[in-house]
């Protein structure tokens, strides 16, 4: 082909400049997305095979108890990570926003367990919540003998534990994105709300956050995001244990497909995976896109 | 700036408010000491009091012999070093990658539009949302194929891959909002393409420059779930290192090694975040508000 003319070249250059990103969309993003889902109808073990089998995989994960406490673990997780992430994040930003004199100082060292690893995170957190070590040994030498903090190893109450670290390192990233969204509003509202005789609490909670509904959404979003992905924490807090105590949909895909080959059932767990993400994530990106360009 | 037409408030309102949040600045940073604190003990120390305790010996040793001494897996170099490198050696091309063609894409898909390219850019987002969950069958599939399985180029295209929906997305929302007459002036002018991206738009573009960069950074650096599905023990990142150390059940457990080590992995990002902090948190917000 002769793409010799000026025109002919402007034409062409931004197309081909975008190209690279066009093949890693199409085959990264969309097309192992597909082969992920077309996986998940094979009878797969170790290696991929195309036999089909239908929806069978799909029944048999929702038939193994694993992948149904993985599931609850993280309804668990989610909901009380997300929420109190959220009321956390909230509370500090509004804190924040009282015009502190160190507000500088107070908001990186509130933000900065968000550039750590979840590894460390999780490593460090391990140890602090390790009854024969930790807490419990420290408030135990202080003289209180009877103190009992051994959720980490305790069954029952491990998948909390997983909540303290995941507050521990997210929640200041929530308080940033809030304290954005309430240097955003209008001063004058608030101004003429307080002449008018309105407290503090009720201009906060009549006034500023009724209007940061969209900033509560996307924090929602990043957050929920989080947990669905959430792997590296838990591998590094209590590596799924006590028992399979905090298995969470991650770490089941994970072993099912690379340490058990049993491909057919990961690829499953990980395509209802990427449904409930997608559930969450299309009304969001639906909303966002209806609104007016500069808004 | 204080607006003295304030209501009055009382002083101890003030003193529970600030003694607030010294109480909560506290809880986040006591882990980020007790890690420095336990790093610099002997284990001789350790083992006399207990893990929570001010030192009362100090001694680099433990930092020494995370880096280089602790013996992780069966492989034969020893310490956090040897991973240490290979995050160095798959952030830097990665980073580099993902960043400029992040720029050239928010570059095209903000000035040069063509029929469908607005829906491109909307269908590449999906890529900043996809559980990795979703792609990491066929991606070992690939690198299989292509000679890249447990290699550092091959934990380098992944992270290109993945990482590209992120930098596309903070250019072009960056381009998107900067005056068009800017460019409009300059093609009339008869400045080509590379012209125009050289001499007019990266001059202006050092903000969003440097948050991408931090942010692809922060994300590669700190990046466990690819590092331990893609590598072997020849090319595993630091984060897979350090959670091999820590859980490697041989002998009795060096707190203080473990914690010079988790702070070692985590000091390149907490460095970036000290001195560019400002820039991490807008690229924290500008991936989630404008998402």
């Amino acid at each position: 082909m002769s793409v010799t003319s000026k025109k002919g070249l402007d034409y062409w250059l931004p197309k081909l400049v975008l190209s690279p990103t066009v093949a890693i969309a199409i085959i990264f993003i969309y097309g192992f997305i597909i082969w992920t889902s077309v996986i998940s109808l094979t009878d797969s073990t170790i290696l991929p095979r195309y036999d089909f089998v239908g929806f069978e995989q799909y029944v048999k994960l929702f038939q193994n108890p694993r992948w149904l406490s993985s599931l609850w673990n993280l309804v668990v997780f989610g909901t009380l990570f997300i929420g109190v992430c959220m009321v956390v994040g909230l509370v500090l930003a509004i804190l924040l926003d009282q015009q502190i004199r160190a507000e500088g100082a107070l908001r990186t060292v509130y933000l900065y367990p968000m550039a750590l690893s979840f590894i460390v995170t999780g490593t460090v957190w391990k140890w602090l919540l390790n009854p024969t070590v930790g807490i419990e040994r420290f408030i135990h030498n202080l003289g209180w003998e009877s103190f009992q903090f051994d959720w980490i190893v305790n069954p029952d109450m491990a998948i909390y534990t997983v909540v303290i670290a995941g507050v521990w390192q997210s929640s200041g990233f929530v308080m940033a994105i809030f304290l954005a969204g309430l240097r955003g509003i209008d001063t004058s509202i608030i101004k003429a709300a307080q002449l008018d005789g309105a407290s503090l609490f009720s201009v906060y909670s009549r006034i500023i956050i009724p209007s940061m509904r969209p900033v509560f959404f996307s924090a929602f979003i990043m957050l929920a995001h989080l947990a669905i992905k959430s792997f590296d924490l838990i591998v590094a807090l209590t590596g799924g244990g006590p028992g399979n105590a905090t298995d969470v949909p991650a770490i089941f895909m994970y072993q099912f497909s690379f340490q058990r080959g049993r491909l057919g059932i990961g690829a499953a767990s990980a395509v209802i995976m990427l449904m409930t993400i997608l559930a969450i994530l299309i009304p969001y990106l639906y909303s966002e896109l209806r609104k007016p360009k500069d808004a | 700036m204080r607006d003295t037409s304030k209501r009055y408030q009382p002083v101890t309102g003030r003193a529970i408010l600030y003694g607030v949040l010294m109480i909560v600045a506290a809880y986040y940073l006591l882990p980020l000491i007790l890690m420095i604190l336990t790093s610099v003990r002997s284990m001789e120390d350790i083992r006399m009091g207990q893990l929570i305790a001010w030192p009362e010996s100090f001694s680099l040793e433990a930092w020494r012999q995370a880096w280089s001494e602790v013996q992780i897996g069966a492989r034969s170099e020893t310490g956090l070093k040897p991973y240490f490198i290979n995050s160095i050696k798959i952030v830097i091309p990665a980073v580099a990658i993902s960043t400029i063609l992040g720029a050239l894409n928010g570059y095209v898909l903000s000035f040069f539009k063509f029929r469908g390219s607005d829906f491109f850019f909307a269908a590449l987002l999906l890529g900043c949302f996809v559980p990795f969950q979703a792609i990491l069958l066929p991606q070992s599939q690939l690198l299989g194929w292509l000679n890249l399985g447990g290699t550092i180029p091959g934990l380098v295209l992944t992270h290109v891959a993945y990482g590209v929906s992120f930098t596309t997305l903070f250019f072009r929302n960056y381009y998107v909002n900067l005056p068009h007459e800017l460019v409009k002036a300059a093609k009339l002018d008869g400045a080509g393409f590379w012209t125009i991206f050289f001499r007019i738009i990266l001059p202006i573009s050092t903000p969003i420059l440097v948050v991408t960069v931090i942010w692809q950074f922060t994300q590669i650096w700190n990046d466990f779930l690819f590092g331990v599905v893609f590598s072997d023990p020849s090319s595993q990142p630091v984060t897979v290192g350090l959670n091999n150390m820590v859980n490697s059940t041989t002998g009795e457990t060096r707190y203080n090694v473990d914690m010079a080590g988790a702070i070692i992995a985590a000091l390149p990002t907490i460095i970036v975040y000290v001195v560019a902090g400002k820039y991490f948190v807008r690229g924290l917000t500008a991936g989630s508000v404008k998402g």
